[in-house]
């Protein structure tokens, strides 16, 4: 028998249609029905992440505050050059956009988005707009009269800054640099540089903690890849315990663990390590975060090493020794890099882990064991800059998709296994 | 667009559901032995008076959760009790209802509300029922010669040990000027210069070693009675709520108290509106703001209540007169919070504070 | 050197003992010398203490009780990368995070050999298994044969003189596993190394083996050549487990000149070379190998007659099952040659075979 052809040559299956086509339908259907099942997650994954996400990430960049509530000044603005006077008719616009603001109640959202830019000035559009309806022209006389400030340039710059929606102004104050009226974007002051030091902090601690676990995590996760299935489940149940008490329970315990009338220093004065009066400082500092750190974030350390050192079969170090190795030897250099794959999956975890930490640097951190996430949370919350939380975010984000991309270079991204 | 629908029909639903269970509000305050007194002295008398119900929720200050509910237009509480410096930003920002001052009642003598409250306690959305200060405690059974000025808070070697201070320029600033010698009554003019801003870090610096920080108001009691401190700032009706409710040996020093209000405010678009207004007018008469100083510490913000302040609920012989941060002898060097300059500056002295803070 | 190690194997097992939980004797008084230059292979059922004295051997099992002595020295305290011997592993243990040439390199480089050296001395092991090409590949790009014979390469290229190996062939498929024995057979022969090979597959021990020591139950049951070991088991458990056999079970009523009366349960009575049958009265098995049965010969001694049960064509020859001296299991091979083919399922016929070809065994 021979296989049936059409005119071209193309191959034709047992109806006549041509093959290729027929074996497309087939597929299509298997496929259709595959995504259909995935339908549910990506809907979930779309409305509960990746759009309320995006939608947040939007206001690092994106702040329409000011041109939404101003809209007679913002045009003039954004002609005007930041150098010369503001003239009579920016002035005009500014009274009638501070009557409009003061009739809808929106003028604490213009004056929170200026004194972001230029602090002091909150007041100063508060109260104008008390004033700004008993106005009368010429409004550069009126209004410096009514408060001397708006004949200052400065407050004039920062309007110009807050006019923009769309603006780098929050992302450069994340990473603090400042975005002038004349578009450049230079260092902040001095004593105002505080999210760099606080990034470097996040990430130093992040790491430290990721070593942390990785040093006490090994050891650990070997002994349960080698140890009889009754004694290794039992010990694995120890090591997940962590996981079923509260976060909030365990920080607050290694508070009672480590503060200066604490256990550890009771036992410390106990056995004369410290004296009474003089005790040591285990909390509210960088100490205490990354005690109770490590130890929250151990088991998603142990847990990826644990499941690739139980793929690897002892012949392997066996092997490596009758070849001549010794223990050492067959351990770093035959068994060491095979569980890698674990080490870059329990990295990884523990470090992105790390880096958002919120609730525990923030009981136990003190202040200078504090981390960027609580600072996102002091700006959601105390200062409602969302926009800098956003931005802060932003960045926080890029940080870590490029340190992945680091991984992805060096170790290689399917070379990570999770279990 | 859609989302838009969805957040409209959330909001409509949940007004449907406010006016099918019409009689009840959501108040939201501080939580502890605050909202306990308010239970007590406006919740219960409400509730037996007219029979709606308040429901009372805790939150932690702040506007954050406010301003997400009117931005989001799905507002679910009534009436917040806030911060003046909230009170007044939250104004500005359109986040509540405008509050006639006619519907509040006259004193009993007839006195009219505007002029009975004390001067600022009335704003354009807010209406003040307390008045709190921030002042500092110490353990006296652990110092029989305690510290009696803030100049002693800031003085380590005499008074050697551990300092608490909340985390955040707010009222620390002001602590460190007056420790430095500033009157009361110059504290935010001298604040109000670089010069007096650099003043106030270098005083904090000189304790900044000692200090544990300390964010939340339950805190402090905490740690004095732990040990972990030798004296804190702290919120003095809970100081006073430990001492009274829980006999803990700590004493207030008054020097330099900080005294502020707390202010009911409607949230704009409330299911409730209506309601929270009545509740909002029953709970700052005369009466009710006494009653409450019987639960706690805290002065009531009508002069009409003050001759009416009896003694604390559970001891009779603990009058609470003099427990009052507006107490004559308390109040000699009292500085008002100034709400229009940590409007105005707390954006970058919290920025300067927390750079100051992790170098 | 001991005075007597010149008849000394160049490997000795001396009254090894091994227990794992101080109750069970998994090895029971092992004695064996393993010539310079054999092939000896461990063969015997899954738990029968093979792979126990093979892992003692290369160190990763320390033995109970008795001495373990390679080249005449006692090796017991001598941990495993010092003895200096090459092992394949049933999983071939080929390092996957290094490429072929790296993983045959590995043994040298843990000498501190020179690169040099050690990139000939990798080639020549390559070569030798035909894998030259193969260097550069991961283990994980080779299919289970090649990674077999890079297995065997690495444990050949440090010049191991004892190459110890556990199951190699395990893994492969039948017609590669046969075509692998005989190159492994080939390389030992041509190298002139000792090897001591474990396996439960007994066609691979005969195939390849100088001797087999056959393991059960923790002791060797019979140490001997294939040929031997097919041809003159020594005891049940050897006729049993090497090779098809026949068995049927009776009384020993005499013994003369080598040669077993034994009467069956049924009564009857037939002749077998008294190999390991006890005295006179004591139970006893009879071996025969299912190839050296008669049909229907005529005059034969042990004649005997059998109701055919199952015919199995098999191309060569018939298997025929048949219910002898009330064993439903008889199995005979019958030469595929015209006549026989008359054999049906339920017939009635012959058997017989030569005394010399039934074995009285323990019973």
């Amino acid at each position: 028998m021979t296989d049936a052809t059409d005119a071209s040559g193309n191959l034709l299956a047992a109806d006549g249609t041509p093959l290729k086509k027929k074996l497309g339908q087939a597929l299509f259907r298997s496929r259709l029905r595959a995504f259909g099942l995935t339908v549910p997650l990506l809907l979930l994954i779309l409305l509960a992440f990746v759009l309320p996400v995006t939608t947040f990430l939007k206001q690092a960049v994106y702040n329409p505050q000011f041109e939404k509530h101003m809209p007679n000044l913002t045009p003039l603005l954004a002609d005007w050059d930041a150098v010369s006077e503001p003239d009579e008719a920016m002035y005009a616009a500014l009274v009638a956009d501070l009557v409009l603001n003061k009739k809808n109640k929106t003028i604490g959202k213009v004056a929170s988005r200026v004194n972001r830019e230029y602090s002091g000035t909150r007041s100063l559009f508060t109260g104008s707009a008390r004033k700004a309806k008993k106005l009368k022209p010429p409004y550069k006389e009126a209004l410096i009269k009514a408060k001397p400030k708006w004949d200052n340039i400065e407050v004039w710059k920062a309007m110009k800054i807050a006019g923009k929606s769309w603006t780098p102004a929050f992302v450069a104050s994340a990473v603090d640099l400042k975005y002038t009226a004349d578009g450049s974007i230079e260092r902040k002051q001095e004593d105002r540089r505080v999210h760099l030091k606080l990034f470097a902090r996040t990430m130093r601690i992040a790491v430290i903690v990721m070593l942390a676990g990785l040093v006490l995590g090994y050891p650990v996760a070997y002994l349960l890849s080698t140890l009889p299935a009754r004694s290794s489940n039992m010990l694995l149940i120890l090591v997940l315990l962590p996981f079923w008490t509260s976060l909030l329970v365990r920080t607050t315990a290694w508070i009672a663990m480590l503060q200066g009338q604490g256990v550890l220093n009771d036992l410390f004065v106990l056995f004369g390590l410290a004296s009474d009066e003089d005790r040591f400082s285990l909390i509210y500092n960088e100490t205490g975060t990354l005690i109770a750190m490590t130890h929250i974030l151990l088991p998603f350390m142990i847990l990826p090493l644990y499941s690739v050192m139980k793929t690897i079969p002892p012949s392997y170090v066996r092997a490596a020794r009758s070849m001549g190795a010794t223990q050492w030897t067959a351990f770093w250099r035959v068994y060491f890099p095979q569980t890698i794959p674990g080490i870059g999956a329990g990295g990884i975890l523990v470090f992105i882990l790390a880096i958002s930490f919120y609730i525990t640097p923030a009981l136990v951190g003190g202040q200078d064991g504090t981390m960027i996430s609580n600072f996102i949370d002091f700006h959601m919350r105390k200062s409602l800059n969302w926009s800098l939380a956003s931005a802060m975010g932003l960045v926080l984000l890029v940080i870590v998709l490029f340190l992945y991309w680091i991984y992805d270079k060096v170790v290689g991204i399917d070379n990570m296994k999770l279990g | 667009m859609k989302i838009k629908t969805i957040l409209l029909g959330a909001a409509a639903t949940a007004l449907v559901a406010g006016a099918a269970s019409a009689g009840s509000i959501v108040a939201v305050s501080w939580g502890g032995a605050y909202t306990k007194s308010q239970v007590e002295a406006y919740h219960k008398p409400w509730t037996a008076a007219t029979g709606n119900k308040v429901i009372s929720e805790d939150y932690s200050g702040g506007l954050a959760e406010v301003k997400s509910q009117v931005e989001a237009g799905n507002v679910t509480w009534d009436i917040v009790d806030l911060e003046m410096s909230d009170a007044v930003r939250g104004c500005d920002e359109g986040l509540f209802e405008t509050i006639d001052p006619a519907i509040l009642p006259a004193a009993p003598d007839g006195t009219p509300a505007t002029e009975d409250f004390i001067p600022g306690a009335i704003t354009e959305c807010a209406v003040a029922n307390i008045v709190w200060s921030t002042i500092f405690a110490y353990d006296n059974s652990k110092m029989a010669n305690g510290p009696t000025t803030i100049a002693d808070f800031f003085d380590t070697a005499k008074f050697p040990g551990k300092r608490g201070l909340r985390k955040g320029p707010k009222a620390n600033l002001e602590l460190a000027l007056a420790a430095d010698g500033v009157a009361a009554a110059d504290i935010y003019k001298v604040l109000g210069t670089p010069e007096g801003v650099d003043r106030a870090f270098a005083k904090l610096d000189t304790i900044k070693g000692d200090v544990v920080w300390w964010e939340a108001g339950a805190q402090p009691p905490q740690l004095l009675a732990d040990g972990e401190v030798a004296m804190t700032t702290a919120y003095n009706g809970r100081i006073f709520n430990a001492v009274a409710a829980e006999d803990k040996p700590f004493s207030i020093v008054w020097d330099s108290q900080i005294f502020d209000v707390d202010l009911w405010a409607v949230v704009k678009g409330a299911p409730n509106k209506d309601l929270a207004m009545e509740f909002l007018a029953f709970s700052t008469a005369t009466e009710q703001l006494a009653a409450q100083a019987s639960y706690i510490s805290y002065g009531p913000a009508r002069k009409s209540s003050a001759p009416l302040v009896g003694s604390y609920h559970t001891k009779p012989d603990l009058a609470m007169g003099p427990q009052m941060p507006t107490a004559p002898e308390n109040f000699k060097t009292a500085i008002q919070n100034d709400f229009e300059f940590w409007a105005d500056n707390q954006d970058e002295l919290n920025e300067r504070f927390n750079t100051w803070l992790i170098n | 050197m001991t005075a007597n190690s010149a008849d000394e194997g160049f490997v000795v097992f001396d009254r090894v003992q091994k227990s794992y939980d101080g109750e069970i004797l998994v090895v029971k008084d092992l004695n064996l010398n393993i010539a310079k230059g054999e092939f000896l292979t461990m063969l015997g059922p899954s738990g029968s203490g093979k792979t126990t004295c093979l892992m003692m051997l290369a160190g990763f099992e320390t033995a109970t009780h008795g001495d373990i002595r390679l080249a005449g020295k006692p090796i017991n305290n001598i941990p495993p990368h010092k003895r200096g011997i090459g092992m394949v592993f049933q999983n071939y243990a080929l390092f996957p995070h290094m490429t072929v040439g790296e993983n045959l390199s590995f043994p040298l480089e843990v000498r501190n050999m020179g690169q040099s050296e050690r990139e000939a001395k990798v080639k020549r092991a390559l070569d030798m298994v035909q894998m030259g090409d193969f260097a550069g590949r991961r283990p994980t790009q080779l299919s289970g044969g090649q990674q077999q014979r890079i297995a065997l390469a690495r444990a050949l290229v440090f010049d191991a003189e004892l190459v110890l190996m556990d199951e190699p062939l395990g893994a492969l498929d039948k017609q590669l596993r046969e075509h692998m024995q005989f190159e492994i057979k080939h390389i030992h022969e041509s190298l002139g190394i000792t090897v001591v090979y474990v396996t439960h597959d007994q066609s691979e021990a005969l195939t390849m083996s100088d001797r087999i020591a056959v393991f059960n139950d923790g002791v060797i049951q019979q140490l001997a050549p294939p040929a031997d070991l097919y041809e003159r088991p020594e005891n049940a458990f050897v006729a049993q487990f090497i090779g098809e056999n026949n068995t049927l079970n009776g009384v020993v009523t005499a013994i003369n000149d080598g040669i077993a009366d034994v009467k069956f349960d049924n009564g009857q009575m037939t002749q077998a070379l008294a190999v390991n049958c006890g005295g006179v009265g004591s139970r006893t098995t009879l071996s025969i190998r299912p190839e050296r049965i008669v049909l229907n010969a005529s005059g034969s001694a042990n004649g005997v007659d059998a109701e055919v049960l199952e015919v199995i064509y098999l191309g060569d020859h018939i298997r025929c099952r048949m219910n002898v001296h009330g064993n439903e299991d008889f199995v005979v091979k019958v030469p595929n040659s015209a006549e026989k083919l008359a054999l049906e399922k339920g017939s009635r016929t012959n058997v017989s075979w030569e005394t010399q070809d039934c074995r009285a065994l323990d019973g």
